[in-house]
């Protein structure tokens, strides 16, 4: 049996907004393997970037169970939640995120700094991996204002993968990107996926849900659909029918 | 290896703000400096002002008649004739703590070489003066006590008085001169002494046995003053007690009355004046303290407002596992490095400067070590109080909300 990355269940949040409690997640349950591809979609105020939040141990449930790699999140520390960040999860943001003036190597070392017991050499060697990793091999100390977009959001995803996290929690990471680059942005995952690294990929737009295993759709706090994706499409093959750009 | 990284990070962001971080530092580079610079000329000129009064015999002591009240008018301390040379015996005989003394008369006159003339001063006084007042001879020698029983008309001139009447640069030693009319034969000259902190010319003297001039010039049969040595510089203070207790015995003066004399020892001198520059000193560094003051703000201004602007970037490393004490750490370290860099930077300019004043405006400068520590550690205390409280702000972020700040 594959291994449970992601265990959630009867997961509430709310907030309280001066004295009236808005309840954001009404109790959610579902579960994510390792290597599936899953899309969590849902229009605004459906709960999404609270969701999100909590995926990624950014924010603490009001009550119910969420357990990442088998840790349970909830009652942890912030500090604690600081290290689940930097050893369980791998962030990618819609603006990328990146340092500006820090050259990409660097950016990819930034979560590495954070683990103590990864030595200057071994961050390094780690950093350059996962720029060959995601094709930038060549511009290893390129600055963010010297790459484009889609180069931008891939130097963001090496350093998502420079961890090694369990799982990569991407928030609109094509949202910044035009159709041509978030194709190749979303071949990069496909790829990345078949390597078996387990993908969360939260958005709105429906038609990235085509090239993941399975939809989560939340709506009004709750999970409404949740389905597997019988019929996969290769971002690839869609990035080949695009026509050819006149330069 | 934790504090490493973050020494890098924190490294790194100064490094990229350049400009930033050279203007943070200028406030704390010029505090430093000028604490340097100020605490410099204060102990150079304490120094200066020590070595002078030391040229001019740092373990003398003089003793002066007192002013007194003489039918209701207060009379002028020179005016008094209660010195005398008894009294110069006495201590002669008794102070066990004055290894030279001197009685002194002195009057100013014409000293007159052919057709030459030039006012001057006449000092008189036996050969332990040479020693007290810490004089050499050019040429010639002192005369002998011998000379002073005989009061022989004998004199020693010093450098002014031998280059206004001796014009054509012959050497003075055996050649008359003529002191108010009395006929002098020079037998020494003293080595150039230069101005005293009074702006006094020492060199402006004409040196005889006080008994030639107690009856050839003045007239007078007691004494102006009496001076004398003591045993050492540590020992002037109670040489100056050892030298009341016996005056005071020989002016037969009641315990109710005050003494008719003043005995000063360059001790009090030098604490005067010393007092007077150490003030100046605490006042100079009050004002450069200020400025270092002024330029740690600064630091809490710069790191204040980056904190702001770079709220995106400590979500983001608070987002890849960044805790809040490494956020803590980070800035606390940023404004440290800032102000120790300044610090250095701080020092050499303050050393710099210190050269420049003694070289092109020829101020005495003395650099304390003390000066250097004490604005060093001033320094990283400013950047860690003042690094502080940004520092806690950034990392009291809320991941979430610094994540989304545009």
């Amino acid at each position: 049996m594959t291994k449970e990355i992601i265990n959630i269940k009867e997961l509430k949040r709310e907030f309280t907004m001066g004295t009236e409690v808005v309840h954001a997640l009404k109790g959610v349950s579902f579960s994510i393997k390792e290597g599936e591809f899953v899309t969590i979609m849902g229009s605004s105020g459906s709960g999404k970037s609270t969701m999100l939040n909590i995926l990624g141990c950014l924010d603490q449930p009001t009550s119910g169970i969420y357990e990442i790699d088998g840790v349970k999140v909830k009652d942890l520390s912030k500090n604690e939640l600081a290290t689940i960040r930097n050893e369980k999860i791998g962030f990618i943001f819609q603006s990328y995120n990146l340092l500006a003036r820090t050259s990409a190597i660097e950016n990819v070392e930034l979560p590495l700094l954070y683990n103590s017991k990864v030595s200057t050499e071994e961050r390094r060697e780690r950093a350059l991996k996962a720029l060959e990793l995601v094709g930038l091999g060549e511009r290893l100390h390129h600055t963010p204002s010297q790459l484009s977009g889609g180069q931008q959001q891939r130097v963001a995803i090496a350093r998502a993968l420079v961890n090694n996290p369990v799982m990569i929690l991407a928030d609109e990471a094509t949202g910044n990107l035009d159709t041509r680059t978030s194709y190749e942005i979303m071949t990069l995952f496909q790829e990345l996926n078949k390597k078996g690294i387990t993908i969360t990929f939260v958005t709105h737009e429906p038609d990235i849900a085509m090239f993941s295993s399975r939809t989560v759709v939340l709506k009004d706090g709750i999970v409404i659909k949740d389905s597997k994706n019988e019929n996969i499409q290769s971002a690839a093959a869609e990035l080949a029918k695009l026509p050819v750009e006149n330069h | 290896m934790r504090i490493l990284n973050l020494l890098k990070i924190a490294f790194k962001a100064i490094v990229l703000n350049k400009v930033r971080t050279l203007l943070t530092m200028l406030g704390i580079i010029i505090g430093v400096a000028s604490v340097i610079a100020m605490l410099a000329i204060g102990e150079g000129s304490k120094e200066s002002i020590r070595t002078t009064i030391s040229a001019m015999g740092s373990n003398m002591i003089t003793v002066r008649p007192g002013s007194d009240v003489r039918g209701g008018v207060r009379q002028d301390a020179s005016a008094m004739e209660t010195l005398t040379f008894k009294d110069y015996q006495a201590l002669k005989d008794q102070a066990s703590l004055l290894t030279y003394i001197t009685p002194m008369v002195n009057g100013s006159g014409q000293v007159i070489n052919g057709a030459n003339n030039w006012p001057s001063t006449i000092y008189g006084v036996n050969p332990d003066y040479l020693s007290i007042k810490v004089v050499d001879l050019q040429s010639g020698s002192m005369f002998t006590n011998a000379e002073v029983q005989s009061a022989a008309k004998v004199a020693l001139i010093g450098q002014t008085v031998v280059e206004n009447v001796f014009l054509d640069g012959e050497d003075p030693v055996g050649k008359m001169i003529r002191f108010n009319n009395i006929p002098f034969k020079i037998i020494g000259v003293l080595e150039e002494k230069g101005e005293n902190t009074f702006g006094q010319d020492q060199d402006d003297v004409v040196i005889a046995p006080y008994t030639t001039v107690q009856k050839r010039i003045l007239a007078i049969d007691h004494l102006n003053q009496i001076i004398a040595s003591s045993v050492s510089e540590e020992e002037a203070p109670n040489a100056v007690i050892q030298v009341t207790d016996i005056l005071r015995t020989q002016h037969k003066l009641l315990d109710n009355e005050d003494d008719d004399f003043h005995v000063r020892s360059m001790e009090e001198l030098i604490s005067t004046f010393s007092s007077t520059s150490e003030m100046l000193t605490v006042l100079l560094v009050a004002v450069a303290g200020i400025s270092l003051l002024i330029g740690g703000i600064g630091i809490m201004n710069i790191m204040y407002v980056s904190v702001k602007e770079r709220t995106k970037e400590i979500g983001l490393r608070m987002a890849v596992g960044g805790k809040g004490s490494d956020i803590l750490l980070q800035f606390l370290i940023e404004a440290i490095l800032i102000s120790i860099t300044g610090g250095i930077l701080g020092v050499l300019l303050g050393l710099g400067a210190t050269v420049f004043i003694e070289t092109f405006l020829h101020w005495p400068t003395s650099v304390a070590l003390y000066s250097i520590v004490i604005s060093f550690v001033v320094c990283a205390i400013t950047g860690i109080f003042f690094g502080w409280y940004p520092a806690r702000k950034a990392a009291a972020l809320d991941p979430i909300t610094a994540l989304r700040y545009e």
